[in-house]
């Protein structure tokens, strides 16, 4: 992955840059040391690692706007950093540029029930934000699996989906306003507690930007009450096909369960190994859970099993208590666990229509065995949102090199059925050079044209989402004018 | 209108290519028409979209349907009711409200990011868009997002351009998700409430399980009394178990039920369309705001009549004609738009100059000749 030569005129000035940081910030919010800068080499896409210049953990949207005026005056460029679990190198510094890290603005800052809203600073992680809601049972929605750990900053930036989001959508539908820091300082208030916008939708578009248009510093979330209750069921067929079918039937019934999940044969044979749920030995397994009052649920599980039995499952287990429930969802749970247990893995994250499952599963079946490495499926079938994972040896040369190849070629087979090459990780520097096969050149001029309307010099979250060569004019340009 | 674009067959353009050599071929402004239904017109040719017509995928398994710009919202509305679906944000008919004819396109609907009452609790328009392609004011065409639910490919033009008003560009086709059509539905009615309790009980509803998809309040109904309406809507069991417990929530008012469907479907279509405005004299104002806040908005406005839908969230104003609806709110967490008016006030409202100022920028770099709906948005 190549990324930009980092600017040298930055890097000699940097005792002068970290002076005027240190000028703003509290001393100890401003990490200048080498040896202390190597914690943001990297986020989850570990493969990938290059220290920043510096780092800088402002506490408020003042702060956040001085550090944004100094970088901007300075051309220096800056990566704004949540909780640095993306998986896409979503916040990879470049050695040229200044890490801007969320992580001390972490206040809840109004919580109203009557208006169903809570505002945030975007620090705070995913699953505090619920749990800041939940003694009077309340909930925010989006719930990508890293969770526990990842921050609001990073959900907005990336526009963050996962397992419930068929029924509650995704960051961008659960989003109502936001406090964003221009990169040249300014300070703008998008949305609020009221529905829609007065204007061009500039909220939904900064959702999903990457934070390349603006930092988030504070965030308006909708919050909604809990369901009376949730319950599972498992199925287990003997084909993709017929997996797949099932699927699609039960959302032509008019059913819209919160979740439905899929895993492939690699897939049980390996959570099953490592997490001993009890799972059938079968080609695919299903988990649909439905939400409601007993009575409800009953009704909905009924009509839900109904279809399911017509595609002559192997294997159909409904959940009769908590403990039940827990056990099916327990392997598709440790599902990244077994395979880190095993191998490295890489995680993909295409979107295909559901239609396609069947032949795309046989594909990525067929490019396994071309490429020698073994894959494994696990994904959000309700909403076509693959995760397959590419099990490989990081420490095997060259293994890396392949996998990456493999991936590749896994998400151009999404794009080429009508699907996307992201749906829920963002593009980051993972996907950024195949933004091509998605996209024709005027589509990605476009895109283009809205960072330099928020971001002239191009300093935010560099050599991120565009691939080098179509940025590279307007990144020269931008250096040269400096 | 109709006629005099007939005989300009160059701003009635059928393909896509057609219309963005229109769009690149134009020496003035052009004013972006699909039905024309929607009250907004501006200075310049009528590029009329009707002629990109036809769904072009619908696939209800995927809960999928893409179709040209142009299309009649019938139309779409046919083809999924004989799948048992829907669009889910539920588009207001702007022709009783306005006094226009014609018939809405989806394009109109996208363009104006428009939505019913069901946006309080499904979303809006914005939120089940899935794809777009368009024409941008140099006639170049360009397309982003796609047929899948979820996407998080590059920046989210779909969502700039839903809502934009044609100002960034001519949408040629959209995509959106789609949701299954209820088996039932059921709708709450409390009468006598003022607009403080009605929006107190809406956020109480809002606040349970029980899912609701729309909470109005009508402060003089028909039968001269203010009725409060809450509508569920899913299995039939599942809505005659929610209506019960809503009953026993509300246990101190009392709370009618209708269940027949076709007296739900008519409650809600006059909401949705705002009927009680209808033909009668003066300017109409929308207003977006915390639901919370309607009560004491609603004292600042002095309306002569008032609807309020979205739990309160939305209200529909009727004012003397002329009267600055905004002058009369002040300052307030919201925006308020003049959806049927006289007189030189913007349809919508100012913004703020470090929003205003990025709103050019994109209009700017998407319409650099400024010719897309002039006036209108940007």
């Amino acid at each position: 992955m190549q990324m930009p030569a980092p600017d040298s005129t930055v890097l000699t000035r940097k005792a002068r840059i970290v002076e005027r940081l240190l000028s703003v910030l509290p001393a100890d919010a401003v990490i200048h040391d080498p040896a202390e800068t190597r914690a943001y080499e990297c986020d989850a896409l570990t493969a990938y690692r290059c220290p920043p210049l510096a780092a800088v953990l402002p506490a408020t949207t003042e702060e956040v706007a001085a550090v944004l005026r100094i970088c901007h005056e300075e051309g220096v460029p800056v990566v704004p950093r949540g909780a640095g679990t993306s998986l896409a190198g979503g916040a990879l510094p470049t050695a040229d540029s200044v890490i801007l890290g969320v992580a001390r603005m972490n206040a809840v800052l109004e919580t109203d029930y009557d208006n169903r809203v809570i505002r945030v600073q975007t620090g705070r992680t995913n699953l505090s934000v619920t749990g800041a809601v939940e003694e009077n049972d309340f909930f925010y929605a989006p719930d990508p699996s890293s969770q526990l750990a990842c921050a609001i900053a990073g959900n907005i930036a990336m526009n963050s989906g996962g397992a419930h989001c068929l029924k509650y959508g995704v960051t961008t539908n659960n989003l109502l306003g936001v406090t964003m820091v221009q990169m040249d300082g300014t300070v703008v208030e998008i949305g609020g507690a009221h529905l829609d916008s007065g204007g061009l939708d500039l909220l939904g578009l900064i959702c999903g930007s990457e934070g390349q248009l603006g930092v988030v510093t504070e965030a308006t979330l909708r919050i909604l009450r809990k369901p009376e209750g949730a319950r599972p069921v498992l199925m287990g067929f003997d084909s993709n096909e017929v997996a797949g079918a099932c699927v699609s039937d039960i959302i032509k019934a008019g059913l819209l369960p919160v979740a439905i999940e899929f895993m492939d044969r690699p897939c049980i044979r390996a959570t099953e190994d490592f997490a001993k749920a009890g799972y059938p030995d079968c080609e695919a397994l299903l988990i649909v859970e439905v939400e409601g009052s007993e009575a409800e649920i009953d009704e909905q599980l009924g009509l839900i099993l109904q279809i399911a039995r017509r595609h002559d499952p192997v294997e159909l287990r409904e959940a009769k208590d908590a403990d039940e429930a827990a056990r099916i969802w327990l392997g598709r749970k440790s599902a990244f666990g077994a395979m880190g247990n095993i191998n490295d893995y890489m995680c993909l994250d295409g979107t295909i229509p559901v239609s396609e499952l069947p032949y795309v599963l046989r594909r990525i079946g067929e490019l396994s065995g071309e490429y020698g490495l073994e894959v494994a499926n696990v994904f959000h079938a309700g909403d076509g949102n693959m995760h397959p994972l590419i099990l490989f040896d990081a420490n095997a040369p060259g293994q890396l090199e392949k996998c990456e190849a493999l991936g590749a070629e896994i998400l151009k087979l999404c794009v080429e059925v009508g699907g996307c090459l992201t749906g829920e990780h963002g593009v980051g520097i993972e996907k950024r050079d195949l933004m091509v096969d998605q996209y024709a050149p005027d589509d990605l001029e476009a895109q283009m044209a809205v960072k330099d309307v928020f971001d002239d010099k191009w300093l935010l979250n560099p050599a991120k989402v565009f691939p080098l060569a179509a940025s590279e004019a307007r990144r020269m340009s931008a250096l040269a004018a400096e | 209108m109709a006629i005099e674009t007939m005989n300009k067959p160059g701003l009635a353009p059928e393909t896509e290519a057609q219309l963005a050599e229109a769009v690149r071929d134009a020496k003035g402004p052009l004013c972006l028409q699909g039905g024309g239904t929607r009250g907004v017109t501006c200075d310049g040719d009528v590029l009329d979209t009707r002629g990109l017509s036809g769904i072009t995928l619908y696939e209800p398994g995927a809960l999928t349907l893409a179709a040209q710009a142009g299309t009649p919202l019938d139309e779409i509305e046919a083809a999924l009711r004989a799948e048992g679906q829907r669009l889910p944000f539920e588009p207001m008919d702007p022709r009783g409200l306005l006094g226009t004819s014609g018939a809405p396109t989806i394009g109109g609907v996208v363009a104006g990011n428009v939505s019913g009452p069901r946006r309080l609790q499904a979303g809006a328009c914005r939120d089940y868009m899935l794809g777009v392609r368009f024409v941008d004011g140099m006639g170049t065409v360009i397309k982003n997002g796609g047929r899948v639910m979820k996407n998080v490919t590059g920046y989210d033009l779909v969502k700039l351009m839903t809502g934009s008003w044609g100002s960034l560009g001519a949408l040629s086709e959209v995509s959106l998700k789609v949701l299954p059509r209820p088996e039932a539905a059921a709708c709450l009615l409390v009468d006598g409430l003022d607009v403080a309790q009605a929006v107190q009980l809406m956020a109480e509803a809002m606040g349970s399980p029980y899912e609701i998809t729309g909470a109005a309040h009508d402060p003089e109904s028909a039968a001269g009394q203010p009725v409060t309406m809450l509508r569920i809507e899913g299995f039939a069991q599942s809505v005659a178990y929610r209506a019960s417990a809503l009953q026993a929530m509300f246990g101190l008012h009392e709370v009618r039920v209708e269940s027949d469907p076709e007296a739900v479907a008519d409650t809600w279509r006059r909401v949705r369309d705002v009927d009680k405005l209808h033909g009668r004299d003066g300017d109409v104002w929308r207003i977006s705001c915390k639901p919370s806040d309607a009560p004491e908005l609603a004292l600042r406005l002095q309306a002569e009549a008032q609807l309020f839908d979205w739990a309160g969230g939305l209200i529909w104003a009727l004012l003397p004609a002329g009267t600055d609806a905004r002058e009369r709110l002040g300052a307030y967490d919201g925006y308020a738009t003049q959806v049927r008016g006289t007189g030189d006030l913007p349809m919508f409202q100012p913004q703020p100059a470090a929003i205003a100022a990025l709103s050019r920028g994109l209009k700017q770099r998407f319409d650099p000749r400024g010719i897309l709906n002039p006036g209108i948005l940007v």
